[in-house]
């Protein structure tokens, strides 16, 4: 697995929303080609975090680094323009609109004025291809007949469509059966061979270590450690979820 | 990356008969009935006026009135469909229509304006209106029921002080030709030929272009079937046109395509295609069926909401136009009275979602027709107007009915 330099880095970010100091300092590294699980428990600040990289909530200290040089996101479009896309847990799809405007959804190809349908069924059908997509018939199927395991997936694919570097999944699974939340792994793992640098936020630690090549730790706003997820344990990993020490589980 | 074959077995475009047959069934019962219930509807209530009624109902001379007389109606109801397909409402479409009649007919008969100027004025009164309400709906977030409840009301005291003391205003004698004249025979043949010649052709492209692009296309038999169906159904209405149905022609012909008839269907057109084709049309659809997503998306969502309610006063002015040519001038309650309810109802019935996200142009054409029918029918079968007010409210009752159905249809087989 390639680990290459990081795509993308944070050094000591803050973020203070009144008086509530919600991240201490935390420190992540991203790297293409790998999935980076963020886990902690309610509160600790992984939504925050996400929002900052995403510039919805911007950072109100530290350094934010892409592909190795300091850049500034301050809003959802200069992370979109960097190539970073969120997947938020509630998909943000339209039910009523079919795979391809999904996919395309505000982005709509257009040729002499009108939207080209064509182009854009050819490639939704190539990125879903890419990624090995066989759950879906058509990609002329609105999206309200899907299954959560199928609109995951869309979610995904659109995310994946503007040639992104990292793509942020945030609870991808939280909503799913056991075969589905199986079928969205396997396409996490592959975003990841594909040399896209991945974070995913998950309760579920079965899935984390299913898929996550590192694993990072926030407790209380402040990050406990990154870790290579083959060098630990679940019990440690639950550990510092719950305690905010990374090796503590080793004394007993 | 690999991928093994065996994980790709659907990309093969399966675009036969049988199968197209099979997913629109499915479609159906899974609860996305689109304008199926109107079409049926309407092919029942022409069978059973034909049968009560043969010897005035079917006459050319009807057929003729019955769509001067939807025009008006049709033609607000397909401006309606932009505002319905957000979720929202215009109340106030009906005495849009009246007040930007009222413009164009008092700066024609009182002040000597040329009448495609006064026309052109009346149409901007309508987009004003409009913006108007999409300005107060999007900046403060006031739900369009009240704004144009509000509106509705403050609309019928200008169109008061328009009309002044008279009760009435002329419009002129092109706007009454707009709704009551008819094209010269030969021309309506042409028409009707382009209409039928461009709608196969395009097709025809269409679907050469995406078979060479490997997407799936209709098969050749069904396009045939369709273009063949659509010039069947277009010669025989110019056929039945084209014949003199003046009941006493001597005095005066009628004959030929109303010029109403092409005002409909070319203004159906090209709405159509803003709504079907373009990048703003599919944000619409993308607002009406998650203003988050939308908006996370990066659409300007009030900027659309915006539009929607200026594109459906603007429309309801050319319904005015139709109103005022139907009755040969503006009074104080044009545009009033059923208009509105009509026009809500024929978007409803045609097919067009009330929470938003569901509906086409062509919804309103059809439900129009269906409500022209009914009014048309009982009317010819002597029926007092108590009568016909309630069969058209059971009619919108059961059309909103369908559509909640099929929405619950849709939310209980959609999701596996």
């Amino acid at each position: 697995m390639s680990s290459g330099e990081p795509l993308l880095e944070l050094r000591g970010v803050q973020k203070t929303f009144g008086a509530v100091h919600v991240l201490r300092g935390v420190d992540l590294t991203v790297r293409p080609g790998r999935v980076t699980a963020l886990v902690g428990d309610n509160g600790a600040g992984k939504s925050t975090l996400i929002k900052g990289i995403a510039g919805i909530y911007p950072f109100d200290e530290g350094d934010y680094r892409f592909e190795g040089s300091e850049v500034h996101v301050k809003s959802p479009r200069d992370s979109n323009a960097l190539g970073i896309e969120v997947v938020y847990q509630d998909l943000a799809l339209c039910d009523n609109l079919d795979v391809v405007h999904n996919m395309y959804l505000g982005r709509e190809v257009t040729k002499n004025g009108l939207v080209d349908e064509d182009a854009m069924e050819s490639r939704a059908r190539e990125t879903l291809d890419g990624l090995s997509v066989r759950t879906l018939k058509s990609v002329r199927t609105r999206v309200a007949s899907l299954s959560g395991g199928q609109r995951q997936t869309v979610a995904i694919a659109r995310a994946v469509l503007w040639n992104s570097k990292v793509v942020i999944l945030d609870e991808p699974t939280a909503a799913l059966g056991v075969a589905q939340t199986e079928q969205v792994l396997k396409l996490v793992r592959r975003l990841a061979d594909r040399g896209l640098g991945v974070v995913l936020i998950s309760h579920n630690l079965n899935d984390v270590f299913e898929v996550a090549d590192d694993i990072a730790v926030l407790y209380l706003g402040q990050m406990v450690a990154q870790v290579d997820a083959a060098s630990t344990t679940r019990d440690r990993i639950v550990t510092a979820i719950t305690t905010g020490e990374l090796n503590k589980g080793d004394a007993a | 990356m690999s991928v093994s074959t065996d994980e790709i077995h659907d990309v093969q475009p399966d675009d036969s008969a049988s199968t197209l047959w099979k997913d629109y069934v499915a479609k159906i019962r899974g609860g996305d009935v689109g304008s199926l219930p109107a079409i049926l509807g309407l092919v029942v209530l022409v069978v059973a006026f034909s049968l009560l009624r043969p010897e005035t109902f079917t006459k050319a001379f009807n057929f003729g009135n019955l769509i001067q007389q939807s025009a008006g109606v049709t033609i607000i109801a397909m401006g309606l469909v932009f505002v319905l397909l957000l979720g929202e409402i215009d109340l106030a479409a009906g005495y849009t229509a009246g007040v930007s009649a009222a413009v164009t007919s008092v700066l024609i008969s009182n002040h000597g304006w040329p009448a495609a100027a006064a026309i052109v004025l009346g149409l901007l009164t309508g987009t004003a209106i409009g913006i108007f309400h999409g300005l107060i709906v999007s900046r403060l977030g006031i739900p369009s029921f009240v704004v144009t409840l509000s509106t509705f009301l403050a609309l019928q005291g200008v169109l008061l002080t328009f009309i002044g003391e008279k009760g009435s205003v002329s419009a002129g004698d092109f706007i009454a030709k707009l709704n009551s004249d008819n094209l010269p025979i030969w021309l309506g043949w042409v028409l009707a030929v382009v209409l039928v010649a461009a709608y196969a052709l395009m097709t025809f492209a269409n679907n050469r272009r995406r078979r060479g692009n490997g997407l799936t296309s209709e098969p050749d038999v069904l396009w045939a079937l369709k273009s063949a169906s659509l010039a069947v159904l277009v010669f025989l209405v110019v056929l039945y046109l084209s014949i003199e149905r003046s009941p006493n022609a001597n005095i005066k012909s009628i004959k030929g395509v109303p010029i109403s008839l092409v005002i409909i269907i070319g203004l159906a057109l090209v709405l159509s295609l803003v709504l079907g084709r373009t990048r703003w049309g599919s944000h619409v659809y993308a607002v009406g069926g998650n203003a988050e997503a939308a908006r996370r998306a990066g659409i300007n969502v009030k900027m659309v909401q915006l539009s929607c309610f200026m594109m459906c006063s603007t429309v309801a002015a050319v319904g005015g136009m139709m109103l005022a040519s139907y009755s040969g001038g503006v009074n104080n309650v044009s545009g009033g009275g059923q208009t509105l309810l009509y026009a809500v109802g024929a978007a409803v019935i045609g097919g067009t979602s009330l929470f938003g996200g569901k509906g086409r142009v062509v919804d309103a054409l059809i439900g129009g027709t269906v409500v022209a029918v009914i009014q048309n029918g009982m009317g010819l079968m002597n029926q007092p107007d108590s009568r016909k007010y309630i069969v058209t409210g059971l009619v919108l009752l059961v059309a909103a009915s369908v559509d909640a159905i099929s929405r619950r249809r849709a939310a209980s087989t959609g999701r596996v």
